[in-house]
């Protein structure tokens, strides 16, 4: 009798505890996740009511769309341009920020200042500074790499994407780099100072190999957040000109959404899935093995 | 003292003063190159702010001058039209009700998961982490596929429902870490005196999560509140829209009107500018705390 008692409590307990939470994540995460891998393999068209197998038909259809590679092969142009510079400028300012200096915390806040912002927001902000600001300054004083829109030039559009991609998350990494950057031992930089090392092999020897868990981190989350970008691309160029600036999303969101094509963007998105996932498990792989080397 | 030592004392001194010299000058350049860096930086929500107070013919002529009045018609206009307070409120109430349920559910759930082993348990917050890498994209299509069959769409309490599950996993990641580091004693003792388990958890252990539920309520108030993609599919009517989607649906209704468009701009930045002016040195730390794990 008691032990059943106790049994009760603990289930109830549990229930009350877990319940909420795997209630919910099960039905918004697992639920469609799972639903949406055999999705991918049906030929719904998102009103029917019935769908039939058609096994890897979606598959074989997204493979051979030159539209889905060419935005597949952008975004990875797109990711690897973002991710080297945001971590470069992002590690520059964090540098340049450590050590006595006036009015670091304000400083510190005014880089992180464009986090706050949402995407679309700042997506039209730019789309503002780069067909009448820069216009209007590239008129006025004859510089002709800006005498036209940014906005309208296919590749221009592109390098406008990855500008404004890198100015909205070095700040982001910024914070992470400083937290990284301050738990080097003062004592370890003074030393290596006062026996003549250049400034360039303390970076090299003792800044960069203790920084390692914050660049890993860092390469993460701007590679993660390059992949699944939308809503900037969506303000800034809406994928335009000519579609010269649609990254993956924004066409699995069209072949979706706008062309009704549930099926095979429900495989574009799969596909988006395991290539992101591959690079995170490998990039984190890779990095834990270099913290152990150290 | 003999002369010659003194000598030596001196420039001594003189090269301790040298060195402090260099620092110094080395310091004001470092600060003058950063804070111009942060002028540029800053630059492209200037421009915004300055034409948001011109009238459209003033902007295209020249966006860089300044603005010849303080004319506060472009925000009324724009206030209305893209029925501003109405889109906040909805942002608000979202943002809120998300966050607080996401802080609340996960604690209470890593909680358990910490304090109760199990085999299901570890399999359970191993299938949280591996869901973290999962990109929104790939969940999209069979959500609203699901939740539009059961007629869950065009609501602000079935996004609130949504946000929760997106928001689980990386709740009890971090509230996981944290209560690991909890010492049991305290509990026992709070058992032993007769609390029961819902008593030890809103007594003694919620109130110690302060700093985690800090991060998780930040990095989820950024997320939400400027989320788009969610949002625009599952919000359906002009009056439930979030600040976000009312900005871009007014965007594109009102294409050429540049004078309204910034106003527009400005006053969806201006409340997250406030809150940062509380908030900053807590958004700092919690995007600190919430990367290293």
């Amino acid at each position: 009798m008691r032990t059943d008692k106790r049994r009760w409590e603990q289930t109830k307990n549990a229930l009350l505890f877990m319940g909420p939470s795997l209630l919910i994540f099960s039905t918004v995460m697992v639920l469609p996740f799972l639903f949406g891998i055999l999705l991918s393999f049906t030929d719904w068209n998102g009103l029917s009511a019935t769908f039939s197998f058609i096994g890897f038909g979606n598959y074989s259809e997204v493979f051979h769309d030159k539209v889905f590679w060419s935005s597949f092969v952008l975004t990875l142009k797109y990711v690897l341009c973002t991710v080297t510079l945001t971590n470069i400028i992002a590690f520059s300012l964090a540098y340049l920020l450590t050590g006595n200096l006036r009015g670091r915390n304000f400083l510190k806040a005014g880089f992180f200042t464009p986090n706050l912002i949402g995407g679309i927001i700042l997506g039209f902000v730019w789309q503002f500074v780069f067909s009448r600001v820069l216009t209007t300054m590239g008129k006025s004083l004859g510089w002709s790499l800006f005498a036209t829109s940014w906005l309208s030039d296919p590749d221009k559009a592109f390098w406008a994407m990855v500008i404004v991609t890198v100015w909205q998350y070095s700040g982001y990494m910024m914070v992470i780099y400083i937290a990284g950057l301050m738990s080097i031992p003062k004592e370890l930089i003074e030393a290596a100072e006062i026996e003549g090392a250049s400034s360039f092999t303390r970076v090299r020897k003792i800044v960069l190999p203790f920084l390692v868990p914050s660049i890993i981190v860092c390469v993460f989350l701007t590679v993660q957040r390059g992949f699944m970008v939308y809503d900037i691309n969506l303000a800034l160029t809406s994928g335009g000109p000519f579609r010269s600036t649609a990254l993956i999303s924004m066409n699995v969101y069209q072949t979706a959404f706008l062309s009704q094509r549930y099926g095979p963007g429900q495989a574009e998105a799969f596909f988006l899935f395991l290539v992101v996932a591959a690079i995170s498990l490998t990039q984190v792989y890779l990095g834990k093995k270099q913290e152990i080397e150290l | 003292m003999s002369e010659n030592s003194m000598v030596t004392v001196g420039r001594r001194t003189n090269a301790v003063a040298g060195y402090r010299f260099q620092k110094k000058l080395g310091a004001a350049i470092k600060l003058a190159v950063l804070s111009i860096l942060l002028v540029l930086f800053l630059a492209p929500f200037l421009m915004v702010l300055i034409n948001s107070f011109k009238p459209d013919a003033e902007i295209i002529l020249d966006p860089l001058r300044l603005p010849t009045s303080l004319r506060f018609q472009n925000f009324t206009v724009a206030f209305e039209k893209m029925h501003f307070l109405n889109a906040l409120y909805n942002s608000f109430i979202i943002t809120v009700a998300s966050v607080v349920f996401i802080a609340l559910f996960s604690s209470m759930c890593a909680y358990a998961l910490v304090r109760r082993k199990s085999r299901g348990h570890t399999a359970i917050y191993l299938a949280m982490v591996a869901s973290m890498i999962v990109p929104f994209q790939a969940i999209m299509i069979p959500l609203l596929k699901i939740y539009g069959s059961i007629g869950m769409l065009n609501s602000a309490w079935s996004l609130v429902y949504m946000y929760i599950g997106f928001g689980t996993s990386f709740a009890v990641f971090m509230y996981h870490g944290f209560i690991k580091g909890i010492s049991l004693e305290l509990e026992e003792a709070a058992t032993i005196d007769g609390c029961s388990t819902i008593e030890v958890f809103f007594l003694i252990v919620l109130p110690l999560l302060q700093s985690t539920t800090m991060t998780v309520i930040i990095l989820d108030v950024l997320w939400i509140w400027n989320d788009f993609l969610l949002p625009s599919l599952v919000l359906l009517a002009p009056l439930k829209r979030t600040l976000p989607l009312s900005t871009f649906y007014f965007y594109g209704t009102y294409t050429v009107n540049y004078g309204l468009l910034l106003a527009g701009l400005v006053m969806t930045i201006i409340p997250v500018v406030v809150f940062y002016l509380f908030s900053q040195r807590y958004i700092i730390s919690g995007i600190t705390a919430g990367s290293i794990k």
